[in-house]
């Protein structure tokens, strides 16, 4: 026998089931008068610093529905590349800007958009920098274990390229399924589950 | 958001979390659970150590809860009333899993009236609402990891997926860590109920012990006598390396 490491287990996960918008979204589902607002619907003030942008984002099923009931985390960097956050010991991030953003996707359409800001270059752990991007986290119905993903932006060719994350990607077919196009402001995020363009998704 | 959670004379710890364990966790396809088939992706996923975006995380502070927000029973209801239902207590630690306490998390949970029924849009069940019950509460832990709820205990209910399924009475949560990557949705159980081990949410999980952890055991020391029973569930997340003798590069 040795001395036992006396670590536990993580709490198993499971599924935020179909009425996550209750706890998480109660004033989009109907529940008035608790919170006065749901929070992270507003990520971004007048002050915010850096390009203002709209994010459009739909999770897509393996028949090629867009779950009408799920829930969209995205967590970034503000303009300057800085987390809001104190596990970022780099310097302090814009005051204006959570970095934080929480939707329910749309019960008939299965849209969400974030109004945001894009974000700056952060540090991979080997000092390399990488590409401008959100970290995107889904729940739903149906989804065990929440979901995490980044998105990239199709406008940011050059930084993309050199990400040391979407270098890592094998099937080099697949980086596009991170890589949402521009259209005006707004970029267009499809996440798809299954099928042939199944998103990446990281254990991370 | 503000920075309350951690003292000017405490450092943020920033080392990589310990990597999850798969097959502790429900795997993404368990047919039994049918809406999971179609929802489930197929391919591996890309397994990376953490970066900032995974190390850093949001900060809540205790300026957006208000005074009814850990209290279930009244947060809903109108002036002197109160829920319909067994009244408990539900008290733990977050924790993570070297088994220290995570300061300053939100917690957020959600759950069905004691008939078993959702205020949702979407919910059918012909079990009626309580019109003084609305079931969404949130608590931020301290500094320990404690945190504590005041609620009615949630009654099962059925739910299409096989002719005959029924939820056990389960409390959902949501939880934030300290960085992006502890993010984690769960359900908690009650000690003794015979739907659990029916349940085929619950057996999407394959490890009884993960299931067991799951289960909130009575407290009869911690019940407030003629009042509420309580359930002790704690809550695991995550645990991170220390940074003591970390291969990394200077101010990453």
């Amino acid at each position: 026998m040795v001395q036992a490491l006396g670590r536990l287990k993580e709490s198993a996960s499971q599924t935020a089931g179909p009425y996550v918008h209750i706890g998480l979204t109660p004033n989009f589902a109907g529940i008035a008068g608790v919170y006065e607002r749901d929070l992270g619907t507003a990520m971004v003030n007048d002050k915010t610093r850096g390009e203002r942008i709209r994010v459009n984002i739909r999770v897509i099923d393996g028949a090629g529905s867009p779950l009408t009931d799920a829930l969209v985390e995205i967590w970034q960097a503000d303009a300057a590349g800085i987390y809001n956050s104190p596990s970022d010991l780099r310097g302090s991030a814009d005051p204006n800007f959570t970095g934080w953003g929480r939707l329910p996707t749309d019960m008939t359409t299965g849209e969400c958009l974030f109004e945001t800001i894009k974000p700056g270059l952060v540090p991979f752990f080997d000092g390399r920098k990488m590409a401008p991007h959100l970290t995107v986290w889904i729940v739903a119905r149906g989804i065990n274990i929440g979901l995490h993903t980044r998105m990239y932006f199709g406008d940011e060719e050059t930084a993309n390229a050199e990400d040391p994350v979407l270098m890592r990607i094998e099937q080099k077919e697949r980086v596009s399924t991170l890589v949402a196009p521009r259209d005006g402001d707004i970029y267009k995020f499809d996440i798809h589950l299954q099928g042939i363009n199944e998103t990446v998704f990281f254990d991370i | 958001m503000t920075n309350s959670r951690f003292p000017a004379n405490r450092t943020p710890e920033i080392g990589t979390f310990f990597p999850r364990d798969r097959n502790w966790h429900p795997p993404a396809f368990t047919p039994a659970y049918k809406t999971s088939v179609l929802r489930s992706p197929q391919r591996p996923l890309l397994s990376l150590d953490n970066t900032l975006s995974e190390l850093t995380g949001p900060v809540f502070g205790h300026n957006i809860l208000g005074e009814l927000d850990n209290d279930l029973i009244h947060n809903f209801a109108g002036p002197g009333e109160s829920a319909i239902g067994p009244r408990i207590l539900v008290y733990g630690r977050l924790l993570d899993e070297r088994g220290i306490g995570v300061a300053g998390a939100l917690l957020e949970v959600w759950q069905a009236n004691a008939g078993g029924r959702y205020r949702h849009k979407k919910e059918t069940y012909l079990a009626p609402l309580d019109p003084n019950f609305g079931g969404c509460g949130r608590t931020i832990t301290g500094e320990d990891g404690s945190y504590c709820f005041r609620t009615i205990q949630p009654g099962p209910y059925p739910w299409p997926n096989g002719p005959n399924d029924w939820r056990p009475a389960h409390i959902h949560f949501s939880i934030f860590g300290h960085g992006f990557a502890q993010r984690l949705i769960t359900q908690m159980y009650f000690e003794g109920d015979p739907m659990i081990w029916r349940c085929p949410i619950v057996r999407t999980i394959n490890d009884r012990r993960a299931i067991e952890g799951l289960t909130a055991a009575l407290d009869m020391e911690a019940t407030i006598p003629m009042d509420a029973r309580a359930y002790k569930f704690d809550i695991v997340l995550r645990g991170r390396r220390s940074t003591l003798f970390e291969n990394r590069i200077e101010g990453n």
